[in-house]
């Protein structure tokens, strides 16, 4: 074979890629996109990719999802990166809101985060009904607990919960810190037989890869609400407004709703997230 | 042991149903690497041969740039690509963060170096005689580039297998520009990533082998024209 032919080949395979660009590429950019921040949690549960479809089907848009956690998703949509946000941080989401960064924040639903962590319970938390009492408990018998440090929505819920009782458990030698989504800290805190604090739905949704039981629950302090905010367009031009607007009200149509209350229960045999829209 | 087995079972289930999610996904890492290993061939290349034919005061530190480039971090090139096309970054107005053409560019950027890198030994490589001796037969500047783009095709096919290889396998890059949007910029070692931390493992796994098996298909076709050439 010819160096020249070879070169041909290259050239072919070059016009057949285009040709396969042309096939698959068609208006994902412009009017008809959205640009949809949200939390690593919510796209591990497979929620969204149940959700995504119906709207894009529904309204005409390409939705384009990025997941990475609340503080990130907020940090982009300061500066008008994306059009809009789906998160679980209510402080820094008023915040946010009163900065005049977002409009319309609704809320769309929640459910509950708990400590999870290895049946044997070293620190003995299974015993107590609170969160902040058991990472007292963690904390005094030097327990490994793995954070996410990420700041998420799940990082900051148990930022609050240590300054609560006033520690600060950074730099502790039982206290790692991961830096990575909730299903990877998952597994980190599975191998190495430690507590994390994790939403009750990703845990549902990697519990068979996971040697990890729910130890405390229930505690109002745990609420893990996710609102839906608006990136605000009269901020940022660039702003898909009617697109925003668009998923915003698909998030809290009745048709969602309901399918935000059956999703994961015949595959976990519990729910995910309870639908929070009506219940304003 | 079990989990491996399952994985690589499952990778034929997906390959041999012809899965249409794993195949978009197996065909837009195909072309997305694929195009910018060949856009990377030009600009590799075309400024390694100069760099390599021509000599100019700093030319050490060039070259020392292009070889450190070969080692260029694909998350800080994705880094610096995410924050060049961010709607308020310096190229926002052309819309294409979370498309697979800033993926393009992105993995362009990473294989550029190393394309560049390879030539540029490729050719140096070559005795200095052929040169003078090609031209004192009367070639012009450009036959003579030609030959010895000729001469080198060896190493320089071992550059296109390196580049693609590096932009197939990296997944910095590709998470950070491309967003791992489903059907839209997912490929085979972002999807990797998700499915890993979603415990799919063995779905994990199965996208790993198939990614695996791709890559050496496409080797297996490069490495079949340069052995050939081999043989003459």
């Amino acid at each position: 074979m010819k160096f020249g032919n070879v070169v041909k080949i290259l050239l072919y395979c070059y016009i057949l890629g285009i040709l396969l660009w042309f096939e698959t590429s068609e208006a994902k950019t412009g009017p008809k996109s959205i640009l949809l921040a949200t939390t690593t949690s919510l796209r591990d549960s497979g929620l969204l990719d149940l959700l995504i479809p119906i709207f894009e089907k529904k309204r005409g848009y390409f939705v384009k999802t990025i997941a990475v956690g609340s503080g990130q998703a907020m940090a982009m949509g300061m500066k008008g990166e994306v059009d809009v946000l789906l998160v679980h941080s209510p402080d820094a989401e008023k915040k946010f809101i009163s900065e005049g960064y977002g409009i319309n924040r609704k809320i769309v639903m929640y459910n509950d985060f708990v400590i999870v962590g290895p049946f044997e319970d070293p620190a003995k938390t299974k015993e107590v009904k609170l969160a902040s009492e058991a990472f007292k408990r963690i904390a005094m018998t030097g327990a490994l607990f793995l954070s996410r440090s990420d700041h998420s929505g799940t990082h900051i819920k148990e930022m609050e919960i240590w300054k609560s009782i006033s520690m600060n458990p950074e730099g502790k030698k039982w206290y790692h810190e991961t830096g990575l989504g909730m299903g990877e800290t998952l597994h980190v805190s599975d191998e190495k037989r430690g507590y994390t604090l994790s939403d009750r739905g990703t845990y549902l949704a990697l519990k068979k890869s996971l040697g990890l039981e729910i130890l405390v629950q229930g505690d109002p302090n745990l609420l893990n609400v996710y609102h839906i905010i608006e990136v605000n367009p009269a901020r940022w031009p660039k702003v898909n407004e009617a697109g925003a607007k668009a998923f915003v009200e698909f998030m809290i149509s009745m048709e969602v709703q309901q399918l935000i209350k059956t999703f994961g229960l015949n595959q976990y045999g519990s729910f995910l997230f309870l639908p929070g829209a009506e219940r304003k | 042991m079990d989990l491996i087995l399952e994985g690589i079972k499952k990778a034929f289930c997906l390959i041999f149903t012809l899965d249409y999610e794993v195949l978009k996904i197996l065909l837009l890492s195909l072309r997305v690497s694929g195009t910018a290993t060949l856009i990377s061939l030009f600009f590799g290349i075309f400024i390694g041969i100069i760099v390599a034919l021509s000599r100019f005061p700093g030319r050490r530190i060039v070259v020392t740039l292009i070889n450190t480039g070969m080692g260029l971090p694909p998350v800080v090139v994705g880094l610096f690509v995410t924050i060049f096309l961010w709607r308020s970054g310096p190229l926002g107005f052309l819309g294409i963060l979370y498309t697979p053409t800033a993926m393009i560019i992105a993995q362009t950027i990473i294989a550029t170096p190393i394309v560049m890198g390879i030539t540029l030994a490729a050719i140096q490589h070559l005795p200095e005689k052929l040169r003078l001796q090609i031209l004192a037969l009367g070639a012009t500047h450009l036959q003579m580039v030609w030959i010895m783009i000729k001469e080198a095709k060896l190493p320089l096919l071992a550059g296109v297998m390196a580049g693609f290889g590096g932009v197939i396998s990296e997944v910095g890059a590709s998470i950070m520009v491309g967003g791992n949007i489903k059907g839209y910029t997912r490929v085979l070692t972002t999807a990797t990533v998700m499915e890993t931390s979603r415990g799919n493992f063995d779905i994990a796994i199965a996208l790993g082998v198939i990614l695996l098996a791709l890559a050496y298909l496409v080797n297996l076709i490069l490495t079949q024209i340069q052995q050939r050439e081999r043989l003459r």
